[in-house]
C-alpha cells in the first residue's frame, strides 16, 4: 500500500538540521530544536509502527517512478520497529547532549550532524533499493566522521582515522558487491533483485557476490576478525556521541545483514557454517577484551563486538527462532548499548574520571541513581525477567535444535563473563570506597537542577524501555515473530514493492 | 605570487565562468549540465579570482560568507522536494508550470531543486577552500 507520509521520521530531521543550520552559533536555540525534532521523530516513529503493525506493508515510490525504475522506500514491519527504536535511543541522546556537550563542540555544528546522522538511519532502515542503502550509509559515515573528530583532540584523531579507514574500505567493498549484482541482474532494487537472483545461471557467482556484503557489513557491524577499529575507537568521542556510535551504527550493518542475507541472498551451508564461526570468534575475542579492560568505555566497546556476536550468531543458524532470537537481540542492544554510554557519561561528570580504579563510591553518594543503573546492568546481563534474558533463551534453544552446541557453549560462556565483567565494574566503580585520588572531582553535584535533570532523565527514559521490554516480552515476542515471518516468507514484501 | 596577466584574465573570466556556470545549471534536466555541476564551475570561478587577487578580495566581491549558501540552498531543495506533498504526491515528484518561459524553458520543481543543490555546492566548495587558504596563509 502507498502511503506518503512515511518518510516523516526522516523529514523531520532533515528540516531540524537545517533550522539549526540556519541558527549556526546560538546554541540554546539549537538545543530546543534537537529536543524538539527528538520528540516529533519519535512520535512520527509511533504513528509509522502503529499503522505497518495494523494495516501491513507501506511503501512510497520516490518522485512517482513506479518500482524498479525509481527508489522506493518501503516501511516493513523489521525497518519501521527499528526506526522506533532508533527514535526513541535518539531522543535520550539529544536530551543528554544538551547537557552533556559542550559549546564548544555545539559552535562547531553538533546538533545539525547529529540530527543528519539520525537521517541517514531513518533513511537505511526504510530504503527500499540496494544503492540508495549504500548512500544512506555514506551519509552515516560522513556524519559519523564529523561526530568523531569534533574537538580535534589527538586521541580523538587517531581513533577517527583508524574509523576512517576500515569503513571507507567496507564502503567499497559494499559497492563492489553492488556493482557485480547490477551487472548479473540488471536491477538496484531489493525486491525486483530477489525475484531475479533465483533465476541467474550462475549460482557460484552469485555466492561469491554475497561474500562482498558479507566483507562490507561484517566491517561495519564489527565482526571478527575486522572488529579492530571499534575499541580502538569509541572511547575517544563524548559520550554522547560514544552513545549514538555504539547503539546505533553497528547495528546499521546487522541490519543490513539482516535484511540482505534473508530477502536477497540465501546463505549456502557453507556461508552459514561460516557465520557461525565468525560468530563465536567474535564473541570470544570480545570477551576477552573486555576482561582486561579498566576503562569503563573501553569495556564498554569491547562487550559491543562481543553481542553483535549473538546476532551473527543467530543469523548464522538462519531457523526461525534462531532469527527472533537475534532480532530481539538487536532491539534490546540498541537500547542498553546507548543507554551504557550515557551510563559512562554519567559517571564522568558524577567523579571526573571513567578508570575504574580511580572511581568507586558512587553508591553510597547516590543511591537512586546507582539503582537506575544496576537494573540497566541486569538487563544487559540477561537477569531473567529483563530484556537481554528472553533473546538469549531462544538463541540458546536454537542452537540446540541446530546442534551447534559450540556457538551454544560460546553464547552461555558470552553471557557468564558478561555478567563477571559487569559486577567487576559494580563493585569498583559503586562499591568500592571512594579512592579519595586527587583527579576525582564531582562536576555533577555543583550543575543547576535542569542540566541534572537532563543527564538522568535520557538514562532512566531507556532504562525504563528496557524494562517494559523485559516486563512485556509477549508483545515483542509477538512482533519478533511477524518479522521473521517476513523474513522467511518474502513473497508480501515483493508484492508490495513491485505491486 | 601576484601575476598581472592572470590578474586581468580573471577579471574577464569570472563573468564569464559564472555565465557558463548558470547556462549549465538551466539546461540541465534533460542534457548533460545540472546544479552540482554547474555549481562546481561557479565555484571554480571564484577560486580562480582568489588564486589571482587573494582570497580577501575574493571575500570582498562575495560580500556574504560563502558557508551561509550552505543552509539557503539545501532548504531551497529540501522545500521544492516537500512541496509535492501539499499536492498528495510523493516526496521529489516534479511539478511543473504548464507554459513554457523564455530562457528557462519548463520551470518546474526541478529547476528549484538545482537552483539549490547548485548554491549548495558553491557554498560547501568556497567555505572548504577558503579556511583551508586562509589557515595556511
Amino acid at each position: 500500500m502507498t502511503d506518503n507520509s512515511i518518510i516523516a521520521p526522516l523529514i523531520i530531521h532533515l528540516l531540524a538540521a537545517l533550522l539549526q543550520l540556519a541558527f549556526w552559533r546560538k546554541t540554546v536555540t539549537q538545543r530546543y530544536i534537537s529536543v524538539t525534532a527528538a520528540f516529533l521523530g519519535l512520535v512520527s516513529a509511533g504513528v509509522l509502527f502503529h499503522k505497518v503493525y495494523s494495516g501491513g506493508i507501506l511503501i512510497m515510490n520516490a518522485a512517482n517512478w513506479r518500482a524498479p525504475f525509481g527508489i522506493v522506500f518501503v516501511a516493513d514491519l523489521f525497518s519501521s520497529s527499528l526506526v522506533l527504536i532508533t527514535a526513541i535511543a535518539s531522543l535520550a541522546v539529544s536530551v543528554f547532549s544538551a547537557a552533556g556537550i559542550n559549546r564548544a563542540r555545539m559552535l562547531y555544528g553538533y546538533f545539525p550532524i547529529f540530527h543528519f546522522l539520525v537521517m541517514g538511519l531513518n533513511g537505511a532502515f526504510l530504503t527500499g533499493d540496494i544503492f540508495n542503502l549504500y548512500v544512506w550509509f555514506e551519509v552515516i559515515i560522513i556524519s559519523s566522521f564529523v561526530l568523531m573528530t569534533l574537538g580535534g583532540r589527538k586521541a580523538q584523531l587517531e581513533g577517527a582515522v583508524k574509523y576512517m579507514a576500515l569503513n571507507i574500505l567496507a564502503s567499497m567493498f559494499f559497492l563492489t558487491g553492488i556493482g557485480v549484482l547490477y551487472g548479473i541482474t540488471g536491477s538496484l532494487n531489493m525486491a525486483d533483485l530477489a525475484l531475479r537472483i533465483p533465476k541467474v545461471q550462475n549460482q557460484s557467482l552469485i555466492n561469491l557476490t554475497s561474500v562482498f556484503f558479507l566483507l562490507g557489513f561484517g566491517i561495519k557491524s564489527a565482526v571478527f576478525p575486522l572488529y579492530f577499529w571499534l575499541p580502538s575507537s569509541y572511547h575517544t568521542p563524548p559520550s554522547a556521541v560514544a552513545a549514538t556510535f555504539g547503539g546505533l551504527l553497528t547495528k546499521v550493518g546487522i541490519y543490513a545483514l539482516f535484511r540482505v542475507f534473508t530477502l536477497l541472498f540465501t546463505p549456502d551451508d557453507n556461508l552459514k557454517n561460516l557465520l557461525v564461526v565468525i560468530a563465536i570468534f567474535t564473541i570470544v575475542t570480545g570477551m576477552l577484551g573486555a576482561l582486561i579492560k579498566d576503562n569503563i568505555r573501553r569495556l564498554f566497546s569491547s562487550l559491543i563486538v562481543c553481542h553483535i556476536g549473538f546476532m551473527v550468531g543467530g543469523l548464522g543458524l538462519y531457523s526461525k527462532m534462531a532469527m527472533m532470537g537475534a532480532v530481539f537481540y538487536l532491539f534490546h542492544d540498541i537500547l542498553v548499548k546507548t543507554n551504557m554510554f550515557l551510563i559512562a557519561g554519567l559517571i564522568r561528570q558524577l567523579r571526573g574520571s571513567m578508570n575504574m580504579k580511580l572511581l568507586g563510591g558512587i553508591y553510597g553518594q547516590y543511591p537512586k541513581i546507582s539503582l537506575v543503573i544496576a537494573l540497566v546492568l541486569f538487563s544487559l546481563v540477561g537477569i531473567p525477567p529483563l530484556s537481554g534474558f528472553w533473546p538469549k533463551l531462544y538463541l540458546i534453544e536454537a542452537g540446540f535444535d541446530a546442534k551447534k552446541f559450540v556457538l551454544v557453549a560460546t553464547i552461555l560462556a558470552g553471557s557468564f563473563l558478561t555478567l563477571y565483567v559487569i559486577a567487576r565494574m559494580w563493585s569498583e566503580v559503586f562499591w568500592k570506597d571512594p579512592s579519595g585520588d586527587e583527579r576525582i572531582q564531582d562536576t555533577f553535584a555543583s550543575l543547576r537542577l535542569h542540566k541534572k535533570t537532563f543527564l538522568v532523565l535520557p538514562v532512566v527514559l531507556l532504562c525504563f524501555c528496557s524494562v517494559m521490554i523485559g516486563l512485556d516480552a509477549q508483545f515483542i515476542i509477538e512482533v519478533v515473530d511477524r518479522i521473521t515471518d517476513e523474513m522467511i516468507n518474502t513473497a508480501p514484501y515483493i508484492k508490495a514493492v513491485l505491486g | 605570487m601576484r601575476s598581472t596577466i592572470l590578474q586581468t584574465a580573471s577579471q574577464y573570466l569570472l563573468p564569464i565562468l559564472l555565465l557558463f556556470s548558470f547556462f549549465l545549471l538551466i539546461r540541465g534536466h534533460y542534457s548533460p549540465g545540472g546544479g552540482f555541476v554547474g555549481g562546481l564551475v561557479a565555484s571554480i570561478a571564484f577560486v580562480l579570482h582568489s588564486f589571482a587577487n587573494g582570497v580577501e578580495s575574493t571575500m570582498r566581491i562575495i560580500r556574504y560568507k560563502p558557508m551561509s549558501l550552505i543552509p539557503i540552498g539545501l532548504g531551497l531543495s529540501t522545500a521544492s522536494m516537500l512541496l509535492p506533498l501539499f499536492f498528495g504526491k510523493p516526496v521529489m515528484t516534479s511539478l511543473w508550470v504548464p507554459e513554457q518561459l523564455p530562457v528557462f524553458g519548463s520551470v518546474g520543481t526541478t529547476l528549484f531543486f538545482d537552483v539549490g543543490v547548485y548554491l549548495l555546492v558553491v557554498g560547501v566548495v568556497l567555505t572548504i577552500l577558503f579556511t583551508i587558504s586562509l589557515f595556511s596563509e
